[in-house]
């Protein structure tokens, strides 16, 4: 009985193709869209939390203005050099500080110019940020304390305005200043937020001041926490401290804020999360289109087959043959759409992944509900009809209009 | 498998005060209004009569393919209708075989794998299955024609596989209704010699669903229906 009832479902399978094909079809795009959406998701939360731990938990960001969000314009004061030298003088267990400003600016080195990040701040800053020089040197004391015109360049810069020539001890322009360059930083690639950590020319803070913004500001000073410190309290510290000095009374709030990096972690890993959630939505009314796709090619079809059911009984087919070989039939076009679905989504998923740098993450869950689930829509579209059709008189099938 | 007595102490088919109704209250429909009928072991029977007089609903019924409201069909001395669903089917399966007025052919399916239907449902293996379907195919002069779709063929070409996979069983009796109703003169007369040849030859009781005078006389015995009741019945003088 099973190898006839097969042997019929696959024949019925074959000699209605554009059915089958349409069926299968509807499968396949609902499968791959959610698994591919979810995988690459998926992929890109498991990247964002990678890169905030490769950052280090213990960096503190400290920037003027009330936490108003992302615009943060309350007109507030900024900070001065001075302040980043209390808090390394007033906190205990600091283990750098740096004060940090920068903007774009195009950097010019003969005929080549590339738009940059331009930073102003001190040694320290290599040492918050986690950075170290391949080639070359840091700036010297003297040069910090004078402002000179010298510079550390980010491997994209010197890509882009040397190629493959050496370049220490050349002078490039940012705008009106011409400055050499003393040293090159060690490639760091991509930040969580996709930005190119290498495009960037780092200049002594006093040079910045004086030279390209023409005050004394700092927008913001980074802070690295000792290595088994608490950086809860180092935020706290640093929180009284900035009260302290900028006159605020107990009622009045913050005019500054102090961000731990745990906190800036959890809110890119939201985002991205929200994402995913996003994308997984669409891909979830993919899977419902291709759910109603199939749903109207079965009830489309359902006269032709009420009538095939109807021949069957006629000739003497059980109830339970028909149904079950309906069943079979359902069944083989579900699970091979699902399979097709599943091979096309991963492959898909590890091209695109490659293509957007986030790592492939495989999610096993994922491929069981799509496939669960469009499984479930082929069977039940494709055996109810049938299921009410093979209970009937085989001469009302047969009527069926 | 029911076991069916082999005695001939019963009639082959006996119909006793069928009736069917179609609807319920006002809208009913009297398709039978109280048949008794009794046809015997190798009889060719045509069934006439004007459209709504009954007969198709007789001859499904007879087949199995519908179920009387009231009244009472045996088949062999077995009370048909206190037979299960499957029992019927059964009886479907290995006895009955069904012509029907509009072929009922699987579409986008082989004239051979059409035939071959119902011998698979009888877990014949697939040589033999081939073998009697091929010769179904010849009995019919179909020869030629195996692989062709229900849709490269004709109406009488159709009629002609719908025969073959009523016959390929080698059922006790077949069952046609209307077998020449879409067909010209040389068609029809075609298929009745095919039905004739099947009746003498091989001895299959063939009842038959007709409006037409001429195709009637092909069989040895004619019932009219009128309203839902036999309004006559009488062997036919022809011998063919």
């Amino acid at each position: 009985m099973w190898w006839n009832t097969i042997l019929l479902a696959l024949r019925e399978i074959k000699r209605n193709v554009m059915r089958s094909v349409l069926t299968i079809l509807g499968i396949v795009i609902g499968v791959g869209a959610v698994i591919t959406m979810v995988t690459i998701g998926g992929g890109a939360t498991a990247q964002v939390k990678e890169q905030i731990s490769s950052m280090g938990s213990n960096l503190l960001m400290v920037t003027p203005g009330k936490r108003l969000g992302p615009g943060q314009s309350s007109n507030v004061a900024l900070f001065k050099l001075n302040d980043g030298e209390a808090i390394a003088r007033d906190v205990s267990s600091i283990a750098a500080v740096a004060p940090v400003s920068s903007q774009s600016l195009k950097a010019i080195f003969g005929n080549q110019n590339w738009s940059t990040q331009v930073t102003g701040s001190d040694n320290q800053y290599f040492k918050v940020t986690n950075r170290s020089i391949k080639s070359g040197r840091q700036f010297s004391d003297s040069e910090l304390r004078s402002g000179a015109a010298v510079c550390i360049v980010g491997e994209t810069v010197r890509k882009k305005l040397f190629g493959g020539q050496e370049s220490l001890g050349l002078n490039i322009r940012l705008e009106k200043l011409s400055c050499q360059v003393i040293g090159i930083l060690e490639a760091k690639g991509q930040s969580t937020m996709g930005m190119d950590q290498d495009d960037i020319v780092v200049i002594p803070i006093r040079t910045y001041q004086r030279r390209i913004s023409g005050n004394q500001d700092v927008a913001m000073f980074q802070v690295s926490v000792q290595q088994g410190a608490s950086t809860d309290k180092a935020q706290r510290d640093i929180q009284l401290l900035m009260r302290e000095r900028r006159h605020l009374s107990p009622s009045d709030d913050d005019n500054f804020n102090v961000m731990d990096m745990k906190e800036i972690a959890k809110m890119l890993t939201g985002t991205t999360q929200l994402l995913t959630a996003l994308l997984s939505a669409v891909a979830a009314v993919s899977l419902l289109v291709g759910g109603i796709g199939i749903m109207n090619i079965m009830l489309v079809s359902v006269t032709e087959r009420t009538r095939e059911i109807g021949i069957r009984l006629a000739i003497g087919a059980f109830e339970r043959e028909v149904l079950m070989q309906f069943l079979v039939e359902a069944v083989v076009l579900s699970s091979f759409g699902g399979l097709i679905g599943i091979v096309l989504a991963l492959s898909a998923s590890v091209w695109l992944a490659g293509v957007l740098r986030v790592p492939f993450v495989f999610n096993a869950g994922i491929v069981v509900i799509a496939f669960l689930f469009s499984a479930a829509v082929g069977v039940i579209f494709g055996y109810f009809p049938a299921l009410k059709a093979a209970r009937l008189d085989p001469i009302e099938a047969l009527r069926y209009e | 498998m029911i076991a069916f007595s082999q005695t001939e102490n019963h009639p082959f088919i006996e119909l006793k005060g069928v009736t069917k109704v179609y609807g319920t209250g006002q809208a009913a429909m009297h398709a039978l209004r109280g048949i008794d009928l009794r046809i015997d072991e190798g009889e060719f029977v045509a069934v006439m009569g004007p459209s709504g007089s009954g007969k198709s609903t007789c001859l499904n019924i007879l087949a199995c393919l519908d179920t009387p409201t009231t009244g009472i069909y045996k088949f062999k001395g077995i009370e048909v209708g206190k037979l299960t669903r499957s029992q019927r089917t059964r009886l479907r399966r290995f006895y009955l075989g069904f012509v029907f007025q509009g072929y009922n052919l699987l579409n986008r399916t082989s004239a051979l794998d059409n035939i071959e239907l119902p011998l698979i449902y009888r877990r014949i293996s697939a040589i033999e299955r081939r073998k009697r379907a091929i010769n179904a195919l010849e009995t019919v002069g179909l020869r030629g024609w195996e692989s062709h779709t229900p849709g490269e063929l004709s109406g009488g070409q159709q009629q002609r596989v719908a025969i073959a996979r009523a016959i390929v069983t080698e059922p006790a009796i077949l069952f046609a209704d209307e077998p020449t109703g879409n067909l010209d003169t040389a068609r029809s007369r075609e298929i009745m010699d095919l039905l004739s040849a099947l009746n003498q030859n091989q001895g299959i009781t063939i009842v038959m669903v007709t409006h037409e005078p001429d195709m009637a006389a092909y069989a040895k015995r004619t019932i009219h229906f009128l309203d839902g009741l036999v309004e006559s019945d009488e062997q036919n003088g022809r011998a063919i």
